[in-house]
């Protein structure tokens, strides 16, 4: 395999140690891919927005065998006092993309599997059309593979992914397949987490089967040095429903990919989102909805919040095939600006091949509103908390669609605890 | 040089363009002139005629006065082949110390405008196709608005491809000086040609203080026939600068023809509380592809932009809306409002809408929609109701639905715009 070192330039380079050393079909496979794309530069119009220069320069190695146990401890606290209910709900943890049994409690009505057992690759992500997908494919490790049997009610089940690194980068491809079969329902909730500089670059493969409902919320609170770049495909099956929240709020470099196919009549899909974003921060929320038959239904509203020197990507594609007439899409994407030095691209898109549709999409941007501040100070509210509250109702907007009552309150606690009193910015 | 003019990006499929192939320049068979111009092919008349082109510019072209009292009179500059025929009412327009001319000429006997402005808004190293414009342009027209002056009439160019296998690379640049306006007019006819001819024409508009250009174009070039064949490749590179304060730069188009269109007429909102407008109609048929729209870059204080975009698709045709909206840091107070709508005729078509929203500055309000949907059973039955048949019907409610669009355009124009969408949209329905 030595002949690919040559054709790993760029950002591919700081893998190619790895790279150089797989087994197995689809890791050759993914690699080759890998070696053919190289990683994706801005000239592609998938990451116009969003370049992948934080990568740097420093290789990314495998993370070690062995992570301090108080850290990761220390970590899971943290998430899991946020809200009260959160320690009572079964969950499965990942150190460095890796399961942790110490620090699982796991559920009962579900089974599950570990990738690093039984390697499941799943059949809708594509390494050869996304080369962050071939790196996760090249690299997986270990990953979480849940199937709610048909008619089963599973609860809820959360999913921490944590990172635990030092000075040194390292990099971790969790490969995550989750099934809901006919007529059973699920409420997953995904906690991103950690502390250092890593490279979180999960897979998650999920399908909704005929009647099913999967409620999806993911809590994205990576560590300020963190890279993580997640991918997510979603089949939804004959009047299933797949609704999906995430809630964006840490790494210098986030971008959630969700692709989501309404593969047979009636189904429902909601892909929401909220981001509110600092400092240096980039946060990128892309999605391609694909309605693949007729009578489907697809909701999506974002909304970030930018702060400091911040940037937020919205990039979000309904694609309605000839054949998915009476397609109903709504997509709304809308900023807020605090600060002079934020920065906000957005880019809805509707593809439309059917005649007999209803699409729409809509977005807007602009700061605080200086009447709806005056009206609040007007009544005695001091601004900077003015401010926080006209903050929290923009994006508890977008929290209140989350349709799992534990979940949203945990979204709302979350966000509560990570900017109680930051109103008083710019 | 291949491979390099593709936009990746565009949602526009077409086999590989042999360069080394086409024909730079053609000058029309006839002799050019005045005098010989009522020798030009009656076939072309014709197709003036028949889309209902107002053109007592035809009498014009033939040398008869309009009587006193008629209609405003429109100056027009005729482009055949890259070479213009005749400039007429050059004569008033000079009284009122306005250039209107072939830019062949205004190379001549402007060099020094010409030097000073051309190139600067879209530059030779734009894009491919401005690269090759810049190279090999031959033709176009010239306008420079003095000082305070409101032109006296709207001036108007037909631009039109007739000979066999050549390109088409007019270039045109429009300068209106402080407190001057212009409402300038294109108008483009191909007639029947099975081989695809390429157009890569660069159009430069540059205001200043307080100056208002409205450049309105109505473009019908062979779309090719109803399988796809032949048809003009428009691949055009359309920008205007609002360099001065409160200037304001309008964009009106009603796309029609091509095989291809290619196309984002754009606006750089450089000075403080300069405006742009884009307002479109893209109407495609059988195999045509369309993707256009426009570019709004904030650059000034106070800047304003308004788009509005309506496309049509039909038959087995692709037409995308493009569009970039940018508001730089300094850009504060500034305002956008987009709306995109598309209408569906016919489920083996495609509409599909694609804008950038790009805000740097947390003062700056941008507001977008789009809707996609297809022509109403109920309306068509209300219509059909009452006696229409279902193609004027079809026809009816598409012009209510471009209406917001057409009318932006000059009167003469709208006319002849509502034309071009029915005779465009023939054999969609029924």
């Amino acid at each position: 395999m030595n002949a690919l070192s040559k054709d790993m330039s760029g950002p591919l380079a700081l893998f190619a140690n790895r790279l150089n050393t797989l087994a197995g079909p689809e890791r050759q496979a993914a690699a080759g891919a890998l070696a053919r794309t190289g990683l994706p530069d801005r000239k592609s119009e998938a990451w116009h927005y969003t370049a992948l220069r934080a990568l740097g320069k420093q290789d990314y190695a495998a993370p070690p065998a062995q992570v301090d146990d108080g850290a990761v401890r220390a970590l899971l606290d943290e998430v899991l006092r946020a809200h009260p209910a959160m320690a009572g709900l079964p969950r499965v943890v990942f150190v460095n993309g890796r399961h942790a049994p110490a620090f699982s409690a796991l559920p009962d009505d579900v089974d599950l599997a570990f990738f690093a057992q039984a390697p499941r690759f799943g059949l809708q992500a594509a390494p050869d059309r996304d080369p962050l997908v071939a790196l996760n494919t090249a690299l997986a490790e270990d990953g979480l593979y849940l199937r709610v049997p048909a008619g089963v009610d599973g609860g809820h089940v959360m999913l921490v992914s944590l990172g635990v690194a030092g000075a040194e980068p390292v990099s971790f491809h969790p490969r995550h397949t989750v099934v809901v079969e006919k007529e059973a329902h699920l409420r997953l909730i995904c906690v991103q987490a950690g502390q250092g500089a890593y490279f979180h670059n999960p897979v998650t493969d999920i399908v909704v089967e005929d009647g099913a409902r999967l409620e999806h919320v993911t809590v994205q609170t990576e560590a300020a040095q963190a890279i993580s770049l997640g991918t997510l495909y979603a089949h939804v099956g004959h009047q299933s429903v797949y609704d999906s929240f995430v809630l964006g709020l840490g790494g210098q470099l986030a971008r959630h990919e969700v692709h989501a196919r309404l593969g047979a009549t009636r189904g429902v899909v909601h892909v929401n989102g909220a981001q509110r974003l600092a400092g240096q921060q980039v946060g990128d929320i892309t999605s391609v909805i694909t309605h693949a038959a007729s009578d489907c239904t697809s909701r999506q509203t974002v909304r970030n919040v930018l702060d400091g020197h911040a940037r937020g990507v919205f990039q979000g594609k309904v694609l309605v095939e000839r054949v998915a007439q009476k397609t109903d899409g709504y997509q709304m994407n809308q900023a807020l600006l605090l600060s002079a030095d934020a920065e906000i691209d957005a880019k809805p898109e509707l593809e439309i091949y059917a005649d007999d549709v209803r699409c729409s999409h809509g977005a807007t941007v602009g700061a605080l509103d200086d009447e709806q501040l005056f009206y609040l100070r007007s009544r005695g509210i001091p601004e900077h908390e003015a401010r926080q509250i006209l903050i929290d109702a923009f994006l508890d907007e977008t929290i209140a669609l989350v349709t799992d009552a534990t979940a949203q309150t945990f979204c709302r606690a979350v966000l509560a605890a990570r900017f109680a009193g930051k109103g008083d910015v710019a | 040089m291949a491979g390099h003019d593709r936009a990746k990006w565009a949602k526009v499929a077409y086999p590989p363009i042999d360069y080394q192939d086409a024909h730079y320049y053609a000058a029309p068979r006839k002799k050019p002139g005045p005098k010989s111009l009522d020798e030009v092919d009656p076939e072309l008349l014709r197709t003036y005629e028949k889309l209902g082109i107002p053109l007592h510019e035809q009498a014009l072209l033939a040398g008869v006065e309009v009587p006193e009292g008629e209609r405003m009179p429109v100056a027009v500059d005729a482009v055949f082949d890259s070479v213009s025929v005749a400039t007429t009412f050059r004569k008033t327009l000079e009284e009122a110390g306005v250039i209107f001319c072939p830019i062949s000429e205004a190379v001549k006997e402007h060099p020094d405008l010409v030097r000073k402005y051309l190139g600067t808004v879209v530059p030779a190293g734009d894009n491919f196709f401005s690269a090759l414009n810049s190279a090999v342009f031959t033709d176009g027209s010239f306008v420079y608005v003095p000082k305070g002056v409101r032109c006296p009439m709207e001036l108007s160019t037909y631009f039109r491809i007739n000979a066999k296998n050549t390109g088409q690379f007019e270039r045109t640049l429009i300068v209106v000086e402080e407190g001057a306006s212009v409402s300038y007019l294109e108008g483009c006819t191909a007639p029947m040609r099975d081989e695809n001819q390429l157009h890569a024409a660069v159009v430069e508009l540059v205001a200043m203080d307080d100056a208002s250009i409205k450049y309105s174009t109505v473009q019908n070039w062979y779309p090719g026939d109803e399988n796809g064949r032949g048809g003009i490749y428009n691949f055009v590179t359309k920008r205007g600068a609002c360099r001065g304060a409160r200037s304001k730069i309008s964009w009106t188009q009603v796309e029609t023809g091509s095989a291809i269109t290619w196309k984002y007429p754009s606006c750089i909102l450089q000075g403080e509380g300069s405006v742009g407008e884009f307002y479109s109609v893209a109407v495609t048929n059988n195999h045509q592809q369309a993707d256009t729209g426009t570019k709004m870059i904030h650059l000034g204080r106070n800047t304003r932009s308004t788009i509005i975009a309506k496309t049509i698709s039909a038959g087995r045709s692709d037409s995308t809306y493009r569009g970039l909206v940018r508001v730089q840091p300094k850009a504060s107070g500034a305002r956008n409002f987009t709306q995109c709508d598309s209408l569906l005729i016919g489920d083996q078509c495609g509409a599909h809408t694609v804008p950038y929203i790009e805000s740097r500055n947390m003062n700056a309000r941008i507001e977008h929609e789009a809707t996609t949907s297809k022509i109403s059973e109920d309306q068509l039955f209300y219509c059909r109701q009452r006696g229409l048949s279902e193609e004027d019907a079809v026809g009816l409610i598409v012009n209510g639905f471009c209406r917001d669009v057409l009318k932006e355009l000059p009167m003469e124009f709208a006319v002849e715009a509502q034309k071009l969408l029915q005779i465009s949209l023939e054999g969609s329905v029924g």
